[in-house]
């Protein structure tokens, strides 16, 4: 019975993935949303399949009550989000928020898989970063004063993460973290968000190269706090951003490129620099070269991810807690392992059609300082994607990120929802853009046939 | 013109107005990042199918215990499906590797506890794999048993390797039987040899044991030997290719020495061979003679041969063996170059190294791919994979392999592998009898084929401190060559 179960779930797991991700790019072809309702509401009935297909497959491999108990609150909470976000917001991006609910359960599955208690601990965040955001769309959507605090968010950004830099304690051998009653923060993750306002407030009415430069410096000394802490992979994300933005911003290529070559030039001195980064890069070339020390945790990642095959060998059907700081780091091989290669990869275009919602939600709004931040909000997502997948499996040099909504990590997870709300709030205000102009448009039209009509009558 | 102007215009006008792009740099980002993502799936998709079966097999993959402890070892069968090694459940729950033929394949087929070797480490991913249909697994479940381990069929003959197992009796050495043509291994044997049944019980004795037995080595493949005269195969190809395959002006005289200012060679057991051509001093085995065109051949020409010959480098095998060394640089001192020619000196070859390049010479100069594994099939004998021959490359010319053949065909009717003249199918080959210490003990070589117009079975042999090739190496070929022809 048992191994009926799993190997049916084997193959049904995935199958429900594809068609969710297919009606991913699908919900993409139609720019009106009410077209899209059965998508998404079809959607939605498959994040719940896969949850029922996954824990039965827990329970048949376990025999375990009490995840059937977690099993039904999780569904609980994943109904209220979808629904109250739905009412609530009904002119806010579903893709997005059913994107969300999908990774966030498949983040369930796998850590109640690897580890209850921690699941259970995460279970928790999510509840109550999702109280928290859905206050945050409205709170985008009516306060246009966040645009005036430019400079303030500098100068919280650059005080939070360098007060740790200053005080903060030593985790794998970078500072990254500190703890305020039993809760432990990381703040480079919550100075993202507050960058992003920064870059955005600083660019959208920059007109003279004085104040790209300034800008420029401000974010300089982020990167290079970030990088004196050893958080590498934050100081990249953030470089990555401020490119991003400034880019964007201009529209001219010529700062991309030059940025680009200053981040390579730079990379190469880190490198030359810093001993822990060469370990990386050695480590990344040659895992196996010293499989007992600095290439162990990737060669384990490489394990994991390979011996699952295209169809994985099922949820405690492998080993992924052989991975250091699988849950962290490397959950995408543990889900690799476990669901499969075909799985993962869906996974991944889940992520990338997020990625795509944002970035055509800023591509379509007119006020440019949303559009920044939601461009911005959108490369730090997929930059962060790509620094924990292509870092666990060998296509990069590992930086030790966390897959945003997958992995485990209060901070990591309760940013990004944040992160996605924000771009909640501004899909309304473009939302509100284009009412606006339809009716607007609708007025001219009806103002116009009445002058014609006048006109008619005066010929009369 | 200005109609055509305005046609065009008026054209523009019924399309849809273009769209305006909004924002050059949201698209290139975008663009950017989809084409990043598409690279590294595709990357994480080939990587991780690609190195499947080295990844399982790395010893620090906690992995294997997990198959283990779901499927019991596959089974392991000779070209004819004469079980070679199975596991089965003992008494004690836990389960036993048995090797029905004992000592006889200890090293092809090799050992799974303590470490593996051979087949068994070579084709582990597939023997720890099950395969079975789910009704058979179930099935399996049901009876209380594991899941059956998928069934790996070699390329062994059981008749080969117990003739060539019993040809080299109490004798060190190292048998290898393959058919050139396809690359398959049909019988590889090395001596001192164990009994894989009792590995783990003999294992820390073995470890321990000094007395130069090495009785775990598998000296077909991970045997470094002088190769003696065997190697004038190589020395006569660089001449060859150093003469655009023109032989016939090639004379000298032998009378047993060769001096080349302080270096000499000496023929085996001083003999004296008298005048002799390119053909004779590859027949009798002169080694004055082949001292002489040794030095007569490009440093550049015989590098090249060298390394075109895959010595120095990796061979194309599954399981573990030993590069061959041979070194011939510009600043080689004549006596070395000398000593090289004849095959003595620091130069060190695999058996297995030497079989392959009598392989290619059968195959008329393509070396096929020499493998072991024919084919992995599920309890329900469904394939998993199955090896088809393939080329590995060309190592000489058409031409050349017909000079060599008939230089090979002389040593049997006129040379020093008579003992196989005369038969009911024409073998060539080559002897060797190697020195490896001061005292003239010598390993007895032989490497050849048959029939020698259209090759099917090629044999590399050699009998550590046996004597001459001819008198020691050169019977066990024929009694394998009648094996395999049937000659009673």
């Amino acid at each position: 019975m048992e191994l009926y179960v799993t190997e049916i779930a084997k193959f049904v797991i995935p199958l429900i993935l594809f068609v969710y991700t297919l009606e991913a790019f699908l919900s993409f072809r139609h720019k009106n949303e009410d077209q899209n309702k059965v998508l998404y509401i079809s959607q939605v009935i498959l994040i719940f399949g896969m949850q029922i297909a996954c824990f039965i497959e827990i329970i048949a491999r376990t025999g375990k009550a009490k995840y059937l108990f977690f099993f039904g609150f999780q569904i609980l909470i994943f109904v209220s989000i979808v629904v109250l976000f739905y009412i609530i917001y009904p002119d806010g991006n579903k893709l997005i928020i059913n994107n969300a609910c999908m990774l966030l359960s498949i983040s369930m599955i796998i850590l109640t898989r690897i580890s209850y208690d921690k699941a259970v601990k995460q279970f928790f965040i999510i509840t109550f970063s999702f109280i928290v955001g859905f206050f945050i769309p409205a709170a985008i959507f009516r306060y246009n004063l966040l645009k005036r605090f430019t400079w303030a968010y500098a100068a919280i950004g650059i005080a939070a993460i360098g007060v740790v830099l200053l005080l903060g304690a030593t985790t794998n051998g970078s500072k990254i973290a500190y703890t305020i009653a039993g809760i432990t923060f990381q703040p480079s993750e919550f100075v993202k968000i507050v960058f992003l306002f920064f870059m955005a407030g600083a660019l959208y009415k920059a007109e003279s190269i004085w104040e790209l430069f300034l800008a420029s410096i401000v974010a300089a000394v982020h990167v290079i706090i970030l990088v004196l802490s050893k958080d590498l992979g934050s100081a990249l994300i953030f470089f990555i951003i401020y490119l991003a933005m400034i880019y964007i911003s201009t529209e001219n290529i010529g700062y991309l490129v030059l940025g680009l070559f200053f981040g390579a030039f730079a990379s190469v001195v880190a490198y030359k620099l810093f001993r822990h980064i060469q370990v990386r890069v050695a480590a990344w070339r040659d895992p196996f070269g010293d499989i007992e020390g600095t290439g162990y945790q990737l060669s384990q990642s490489l394990f994991g991810i390979s011996s699952g095959g295209w169809f994985g060998l099922g949820l405690y059907g492998g080993m992924p807690s052989s991975i250091p700081y699988v849950e962290q780091d490397f959950i995408f091989s543990a889900i690799a392992e476990e669901f499969g290669v075909i799985f993962a990869i869906l996974m991944t275009l889940v992520c990338i059609s997020t990625f795509v919602a944002i970035m055509q939600t800023s591509y379509f709004i007119k006020d440019k300082y949303y559009r920044l931040i939601a461009s911005g909000a959108g490369v730090a997502y997929i930059f962060q994607t790509f620094l924990t997948i292509g870092g666990g499996s060998k296509f990069i040099p590992l930086t030790g990120v966390t897959l945003p909504l997958v992995s485990y990590g209060g901070t990591s997870v309760f940013v990004t929802i944040l992160l996605l709300m924000i771009v909640e709030g501004i899909y309304m205000i473009r939302v509100d853009e284009r009412n606006i102009a339809i009716e607007k448009h609708r007025k001219m039209m009806q103002e116009r046939r009445s002058f014609e009509d006048e006109g008619r009558v005066r010929q009369r | 013109m200005k109609m055509r102007e305005e046609l065009d215009r008026d054209k523009g006008k019924e399309k849809k107005p273009k769209k305006k792009i909004k924002s050059y740099p949201i698209l290139v980002i975008s663009g950017f990042y989809i084409v990043l993502f598409a690279a590294m799936l595709f990357y994480i998709a080939r990587y991780s199918y690609v190195n499947r079966q080295t990844l399982m097999n790395n010893n620090y993959n906690k992995r294997q215990q997990i198959l283990l402890a779901q499927n019991s070892r596959g089974k392991i069968l000779s070209r004819n499906g004469d079980v070679l090694a199975y596991t089965e459940e003992g008494s004690d729950g836990k389960d036993k590797r048995v090797y029905p033929y004992g000592k006889e394949f200890a090293h092809v087929v090799g050992y799974a506890s303590n470490g593996k070797a051979g087949i068994e480490a070579s084709a582990n991913y597939y023997l720890i794999n099950s395969g079975a249909e789910l009704a058979t697994k179930v099935k399996f479940d049901a009876e209380g048993h594991k899941y059956p381990g998928d069934t790996v069929t070699t390329t062994l003959d059981v008749t080969l390797q117990e003739v060539a197992y019993n040809a080299l009796s109490a004798r060190k050495g190292a048998i290898i039987v393959s058919n050139p043509k396809t690359g398959e291994i049909l019988a590889m044997v090395s001596k001192p040899d164990f009994d894989p049944n009792y590995i783990a019980q003999e294992w820390d004795k073995m470890l321990a044991d000094d007395s130069g037995d090495a009785q775990l080595l598998n000296r077909a493949t991970q045997g470094l030997y002088p190769p003696g005269s065997t190697f004038k195969i190589i020395t006569a190809l660089a001449y060859l290719r150093d003469n655009n395959n023109d032989y016939s002006g090639y004379k000298y005289s032998c009378n047993g020495k060769f001096k080349d200012g302080e270096d000499v060679i000496s023929c085996y057991h001083g003999e004296n061979h008298g005048g002799v051509d390119f053909i004779t001093s590859f027949a009798k085995s002169c080694n004055t003679s082949f001292a002489n065109i040794g030095l007569s051949v490009s440093q550049k020409t015989f590098n090249q041969t060298l390394e075109e010959l895959m010595f120095n480098s990796e061979l194309p095998l599954s399981i573990a063996y030993t590069k061959s060394s041979a070194t011939y640089d510009q600043d080689t001192p004549r006596g070395e170059i000398m000593q090289l020619s004849i095959g003595q000196g620091t130069t060190g070859m695999s058996p297995i190294h030497l079989n392959m390049i009598t392989c290619a010479i059968a195959n008329g100069g393509v070396l096929m791919k020499p493998y072991l594994v024919q084919s992995v099939t599920t309890e329900d004998k469904k394939t998993v994979a199955s090896f088809e021959p393939e080329t590995y490359k060309r190592l000489m010319t058409k031409e050349e392999t017909d000079i060599l053949t008939s230089m090979m065909v002389a040593v049997v009717e006129k040379g020093t592998a008579s003992k196989l003249k005369g038969l009911s199918y024409t073998a060539a080959g080559k002897t060797g009898s190697a020195e490896f210490n001061s005292n003239s003990d010598s390993h007895a070589w032989f490497t050849g084929f048959a029939p020698a117009d259209d090759p099917e079975i090629c044999v590399t042999i050699i009998v550590e401190n046996a004597g001459s090739g001819g008198s020691y190496a050169v019977p066990i070929a024929k009694r394998i060559f009648d094996a395999y022809f049937g000659v009673e």
